[in-house]
């Protein structure tokens, strides 16, 4: 628009004498910054008021909570750091619980929040509420600034912090005396004050040996693929790990698409909701690999059960996480590219036989008798279940677009139907299990990458919790595909009532507004399915629209995500598929 | 079991809330907390008892150090170090009953550093066991005690000094890999050490 007195700008506020508000901008733009969520309010009126100075594009989110899930998934689908703006007191309060979404899924985002003055800090002035004390737990690290020569170095810095090591959001609350103070800017000069601090990573030459040496003397290995994977760019090296020694893959939730799904390698996600050959297949290894992950409890089921014949390798960038949950005999403690890159030059490969090893073998007769998962091969027998609507996503995207989830029953038929090939391809709040995910990280993700196709996939339950931010994807104009899998239930819950709780439904029936009709009132176009035959016209016609498009898919109600483990159970002792829904294909 | 950790942090206003509160998350009691000043102005030092199971001891260093401000976290429970603990001991006692009090802390070398009609305050150093002693003594004898004001343990490895740590800091290091554990002990070289004192650390003086 404006190139040439843009440059010069730049050039300019790289040494200058700035507002604190103007140096919060000036330093966002020389992080490479480009997009900003926020929401504006009294205490960060003097940063909104310097913004039209600088060329970074300012998306208005409906509310803060949405705000910061839009930061997230921005980080989540480009790697960049993800920014969030709100004003002091319930704007600030409204982050908590995308901090937290974040913090445990170590994403990088950077929340700027306007504080009362600094004379006013502790009174209980209007709006005044001490972030930086509530969100101490769930930020990776936090500050209270009050004069401007601290604005540029605590921006740098909270940047350097949220990418680097095991990353995750930084919260940086600024007075409101200090956004209107002058002071000197330079942008060069204000890298962070103390020297930081040595990683405590430790990749010793006998951890590396012994490494080794268990790599290559396992007859039963797997390697169990983690976030890690992707936060570290690792996918490359993983896969030359897994395709040189002939190992098997199992994902994590979060790891999904670091490890291409349809490679024959390939287990599939472990776990609660993971496929029991992939579970049987930790439980009778005699070796784990484990991969920039953090054995949650989601993942290994009862720890005293968990892989018993398995030896452990850790490989892992947060020291904590070490022996945390489940003790392990090597530990990696580094960078995961780099400690595989320092691995695999030891590795020689292992002379493939046509048919695979003996375990690939055993592996594959697992999966050929335990799986029951046939239903979108099953004829239509008039039912809609939401595992036809999501292969069908897959099929009609080409496993190409990126998915955004929200958490329920869709999240793990997300996980079990969708094939992610690609690192990032998926965006789903695993940690903190976060419903309202969905809609506002799926925004994020198309702020920072136009050119993908973005879907949200979403529970009747969930997207009501954010459904406003369909009226900030309007105002924006972008052209987001959302899927609403309406069961009529908050479904998960309902699941474990079911299952768990003698079917006693207490509070999970869950009335909806006719959400096509809702979208209809932001402008949005959209379209309800009912039946089968529906599904991939209706997708090809949100694909095709050019603009934001909304199918609700009205599914089976009691249908059930399985295989299941119940919460304490061990991981080999999976509730299966009940029989009455195979029964449905004599109804043809 | 008790768990001394000694970290160096940095000295801004927050940290101490910010290393309480991660004994707080775990659930793990603080037993005992020291903060002052260390070598280097913008640099305290804290000693932090707590009691956690065994195995908790490198889950905590390993959180401690995750913490942005603090800049080392030693785990010296494995090393060899001089443990100190201060404490202020305030005893009734009368003109007719203070002899009984000075025979006792002559035992346990401790100083009277306030005198009163009716009480006198003893300064007591050394290993917990030792004040515990005192204590002790005192609360089984006939003089009654009014006031105890303990700092809780203070700990410094022998040898081995952190100054480097410190120094090191100031000179970017991105590649350098610092061992998780310090497999190398404190070497004691003879000049430093007070042998006395050395001699006083496994029994106490009683």
């Amino acid at each position: 628009m404006m190139p040439i007195e843009a440059t010069n700008q730049r050039q300019a506020t790289h040494a200058a004498r700035l507002t604190g508000a103007e140096i919060v901008w000036a330093t966002l733009e020389g992080e490479g910054v480009r997009e900003v969520f926020g929401y504006p309010g009294g205490a960060i009126l003097p940063i909104y008021d310097a913004l039209r100075k600088f060329p970074i594009r300012h998306i208005l989110v409906r509310h803060e909570q949405g705000g910061t899930h839009m930061a997230d998934g921005y980080a989540r689908a480009s790697g960049r750091v993800g920014v969030m703006m709100a004003t002091s007191g319930p704007g600030a309060t409204n982050l908590v619980t995308g901090l937290a979404t974040a913090m445990l899924d170590s994403i990088p985002i950077v929340c700027i929040t306007g504080q009362v003055s600094s004379k006013f800090l502790g009174t209980d002035a209007f709006q005044e509420v001490d972030i930086t004390g509530i969100t101490l737990p769930i930020t990776k690290h936090n500050y209270l600034v009050t004069r401007a020569e601290e604005i540029a170095p605590a921006i740098r810095e909270a940047f350097l912090i949220a990418r680097s090591g095991r990353p995750g959001p930084v919260l940086v609350d600024i007075t409101k005396d200090a956004q209107q103070a002058i002071a000197d800017f330079d942008f060069d000069a204000a890298i962070p004050g103390e020297q930081r601090k040595h990683p405590m990573l430790r990749v010793e030459e006998e951890a590396v040996t012994n490494a080794v040496e268990m790599i290559l003397a396992a007859k039963r290995p797997v390697i169990l693929s983690g976030h890690g994977v992707l936060e570290a760019r690792a996918s490359d090296q993983l896969r030359t790990l897994a395709e040189r020694l002939q190992i098997p893959v199992a994902t994590t939730l979060l790891g999904l698409g670091g490890f291409p799904a349809s490679h024959e390698l390939s287990l599939g996600m472990m776990g609660m909701h993971g496929e029991s050959w992939v579970n049987e297949s930790i439980q009778q290894a005699d070796l784990l690999i484990a991969c920039g992950m953090r054995f949650d409890d989601r993942v290994t089921g009862s720890l005293a059960t968990y892989a018993p014949k398995a030896k452990k390798i850790h490989i892992e960038i947060d020291p904590a996480e070490i022996n945390k949950n489940v003790a392990v005999d090597v530990a990696l403690i580094g960078d995961l590219r780099e400690v595989l890159e320092q691995l695999l030059p030891r590795l020689a490969p292992r002379s493939a036989k046509k048919d695979g090893s003996a375990w690939l073998r055993s592996i594959r007769a697992l999966k050929g008798t335990a799986s029951v998962r046939d239903i979108q091969n099953l004829p239509d027998n008039g039912h809609l279940y939401a595992a036809h609507v999501i292969n069908d996503i897959w099929h009609a995207t080409g496993g190409k677009a990126i998915i955004v989830t929200d958490v329920g029953q869709h999240q793990m038929w997300e996980a079990q139907y969708y094939k992610h090939d690609e690192p990032r391809s998926l965006i789903t709040s695993g940690g903190l299990g976060t419903m309202g995910f969905a809609l506002p990280a799926a925004i994020g993700a198309k702020v920072a990458c136009p050119e993908k196709e973005v879907w949200v996939i979403a529970g009747d339950g969930g997207f009501q919790m954010t459904s406003p931010e369909l009226a900030t994807i309007a105002q924006e104009g972008l052209d987001i595909n959302i899927a609403i899998i309406n069961n009529g239930f908050l479904g998960m819950v309902r699941q474990w009532q079911q299952l768990i709780y003698d079917g006693n439904y207490a509070c999970s029936p869950i009335l909806s507004p006719d959400f096509v009709k809702l979208a209809g009132a932001f402008g949005i176009d959209g379209a309800t399915v009912t039946n089968r035959p529906e599904v991939l016209p209706t997708i090809a016609r949100a694909r095709t629209s050019g603009r934001a498009f909304l199918i609700e898919f009205q599914v089976e109600k009691e249908d059930g995500v399985y295989p299941m483990i119940a919460p304490g159970a061990a991981l080999h002792e999976m509730i299966r598929r009940p029989d009455p829904l195979i029964e449905t294909t004599s109804d043809v | 079991m008790l768990h001394t950790f000694v970290a160096l942090v940095e000295d801004k206003p927050g940290v101490l809330t910010r290393v309480a509160s991660l004994f707080r998350r775990l659930n793990i009691n603080i037993t005992s907390l020291t903060v002052g000043h260390s070598e280097r102005p913008d640099v305290s030092r804290m000693t932090i008892v707590a009691d956690a199971p065994a195995g908790a001891a490198h889950r905590v260093r390993a959180s401690l150090y995750k913490l942005d401000n603090v800049l080392e976290v030693d785990d010296i429970g494995q090393f060899s170090c001089v443990v100190r603990e201060l404490a202020l001991i305030k005893v009734a006692a009368t003109t007719k009953t203070r002899s009984n009090v000075f025979e006792l802390a002559e035992v346990f070398r401790a100083r009277i550093v306030d005198l009163a009609p009716e009480s006198l305050m003893l300064e007591i150093t050394g290993v917990s066991s030792k004040v515990e002693g005192l204590i002790q003594v005192l609360t089984e004898g006939e003089n009654k005690i009014l006031e105890i004001s303990r700092t809780g343990r203070m700990v410094m490895r022998r040898g081995q000094h952190t100054s480097r740590v410190l120094d090191a800091m100031r000179i970017p290091e991105p590649e350098q890999v610092i061992p998780l554990l310090e497999e190398t002990h404190g070497e004691i070289s003879g000049g430093d050490v007070d042998l006395e004192l050395i001699a006083e650390e496994p029994n106490n003086p009683t």
